[in-house]
């Protein structure tokens, strides 16, 4: 076990991935350098072949990236922020997502996308927004949003292993958040929940940077006597519904936060999921904290108004446990 | 360029394979019998077949949505395809794609596609492929005119030429991008000019001149076989239907271009053209010519038979190949 910080496990998992498979490459905008850290280093380590500083050019180096992975090679192919994604959605959602299931199966497209995404301080919203809501509803993406160290690197070994598209969302606060990373060839698997805290009376799921913020909001619940469990689903698609009704199913409340924006977001997504198939569970509405229907805006009071927090989540419990 | 007289035959046949699918492609969707619509290649037969005659078979080529010549040039059987075009679970997908996605990875075919420009990123990742893997296979990327004024067509030429890539920008100018002459729409005469703003060489290219666009295309191949990179080739050509078969129903006859126009260009028939060459002139008898011909129509005949018998997809497979 090592301490290590969400930005080094990024970083450690593709080095480890890329050590694997020398189909495995980096491109994207600005990794030589590697500004944020993430990509920092792995030049050295693999050459200029394998790490590939793409220009701006987002429907170009994507569209490259499928063409790459099509044509029998594992590209990571990095968006500097999620929101530049909107620069490349045909190559993205038309593309990557839909050619294997058009052409009969015979595509394999195992691209690890990643991107910067969330409110992140001053960034303003072309660089602070949630945007996996947009692809949720675009088969054959799959979606991984990490919480902590631990589960970005296992996450993300995994989805650079998948032959499937994989895009895997890093929120731009997380970067120094510290944890514990198991040794070794670390994995864990899409599509499998995680019970951050568990609790008895009431369900928070947090997806991404809302777990930390959910986990805060249970330690001051708990001192009122409210056990919250939080569940982290840790991917959106595949989806542990079968985790998240068990856990609505022990506490029969449940409170969604999300940062992506309320309409027809992940949370809504999963309100809808519990409302079918979970409804008989529940001693009360499904509750969703998300951030507003606004774009991110950028003073930093206007900034913390639009998008949900500790303490929205300690309201929203709080209001839903009656009291 | 003295071409053998076995590699003429084959560009003959196979142009042969593209004029006589596509035309009768044309009368099965007239009489209802395929599904969807088909965007038919008929008078662009010399530049589908010039440029994967200068290719080898572990070469890729990425196609568009009027993709029929260049799936049927690379080798793509018509048995196949046909049951794909007729939605049949025999089909090149399974009957997931139809007439703008078929797809043969055996073939080095990474596929039609049915967004104008969607080509091109995927030829330059398909490219970067052989530079990582270390392979020196070339791509082929077929696009229209239309498709030059799409952001992908000048980031990939950028992104290939950065990256020195094994690329072959192949243009198939036809003059109209879906029913918009290209001249109202598009800011250069000649596309192929647009290679200097990405310090590529580009060249002109008489598009109905098989043997033209061979040896352009051979040149560019061994140029990016060298990791000396991207070419862009414009092939000046002409489609004789309209952008998707059966148009007329809907915007009438002579709606944007005229019959003599269309008339003009017939009696540039690349394979009329091919005949008066090389049979006129004795290379190729004409008994060769008429036995291609026949071989051709009985392929074909047997392809629809083929596809006509296969069955539907079973509603059950709807979910199947989603995810690998």
């Amino acid at each position: 076990m090592a301490l290590t910080n969400f930005t080094q496990a990024i970083n450690q998992a593709i080095a480890e991935e890329m050590e694997r498979d020398p189909l495995t490459f980096l491109m994207g905008e600005d990794v030589v350098l590697g500004p944020f850290g993430a990509t920092r280093g792995l030049l050295q380590k693999f050459g200029p072949k394998r790490v590939r500083n793409t220009p701006i050019s987002e429907a170009g180096f994507v569209g490259a990236a499928v063409g790459a992975a099509m044509a029998g090679t594992r590209p990571i192919c990095e968006v500097e922020f999620a929101s530049f994604f909107y620069c490349a959605f045909d190559q993205v959602c038309n593309q990557a997502a839909k050619l294997r299931y058009m052409s009969g199966g015979q595509a394999r497209m195992p691209i690890t996308f990643r991107a910067l995404y969330g409110a992140m301080g001053g960034a303003a919203a072309q660089h602070s927004e949630t945007v996996y809501a947009q692809f949720l509803s675009v088969p054959g993406l799959k979606l991984v949003v990490p919480s902590g160290p631990a589960d970005m690197k296992g996450l993300l070994k995994t989805a650079i292993r998948d032959d499937n598209p994989v895009i895997v969302f890093e929120h731009g606060a997380l970067g120094r958040l510290k944890e514990e990373i198991p040794d070794g060839d670390y994995l864990v698997p899409l599509g499998k929940a995680s019970i951050k805290r568990p609790g008895k009376n009431v369900t928070i799921i947090a997806i991404g940077a809302m777990v930390p913020k959910a986990l805060k909001a249970a330690e001051k619940l708990a001192a009122d006597g409210i056990d919250a469990e939080v569940l982290d689903p840790r991917t959106l698609i595949p989806l542990d519904e079968e985790a998240i009704l068990t856990s609505v199913g022990k506490t029969n409340r449940v409170v969604i936060a999300d940062e992506g924006h309320l309409r027809g977001g992940a949370a809504a997504d999963i309100s809808a999921l519990i409302a079918e198939k979970g409804f008989d569970l529940l001693d009360g509405p499904i509750r969703r904290v998300t951030a507003l229907d606004v774009p991110i805006p950028f003073s930093p009071p206007l900034e913390k108004a639009a998008i949900p927090d500790e303490a929205k989540i300690i309201a929203t419990v709080r209001e839903l446990m009656g009291g | 360029m003295d071409v053998g007289k076995d590699l003429l035959l084959k560009m003959y046949r196979s142009m042969q394979r593209i004029r006589q699918f596509e035309t009768k492609i044309r009368d099965l969707f007239l009489a209802n019998e395929l599904p969807g619509f088909v965007h038919l290649s008929i008078g662009e037969e010399a530049s589908a077949v010039g440029v994967c005659s200068a290719l080898r078979d572990t070469d890729r080529i990425t196609s568009t949505h009027r993709g029929h010549s260049h799936l049927i040039a690379k080798g793509g059987t018509l048995r196949q395809m046909m049951a794909e075009l007729y939605g049949k679970r025999t089909g090149y997908c399974k009957g997931k794609g139809g007439s703008m996605h078929i797809v043969d990875f055996s073939l080095g075919i990474l596929g039609a596609n049915g967004i104008v420009g969607g080509g091109l990123p995927i030829a330059t990742g398909s490219a970067l492929a052989a530079v990582i893997t270390g392979r020196d296979d070339v791509t082929a990327c077929f696009f229209g005119d239309g498709a030059s004024n799409e952001g992908t067509f000048h980031e990939s030429l950028n992104l290939a030429a950065v990256w020195k890539l094994p690329v072959v920008f192949v243009c198939e100018n036809n003059l109209y991008g879906e029913f918009t002459p290209m001249q109202d729409v598009t800011s250069v005469k000649d596309i192929a000019v647009r290679a200097q703003g990405y310090g590529i060489p580009g060249q002109i290219v008489d598009g109905n001149d098989v043997i033209e666009v061979y040896s352009r295309t051979s040149e560019a191949v061994a140029r990016a076989r060298a990791g000396e990179g991207p070419t862009l080739l414009e092939c000046k050509t002409y489609r004789w239907e309209g952008h998707v078969a059966g148009e007329q129903a809907f915007i009438g006859a002579g709606a944007y271009r005229t019959e003599a126009e269309i008339n003009e260009w017939k009696t540039r028939c690349p394979i009329l053209r091919f005949e008066k060459t090389f049979a006129e002139g004795k290379k190729i008898g004409r008994a060769e010519i008429d036995q291609i011909i026949k071989e051709t129509a009985a392929e074909l005949e047997e392809a629809i038979n083929f596809a006509r018998t296969s069955p539907l997809p079973d509603p059950s497979e709807v979910t199947d190949d989603v995810f690998v």
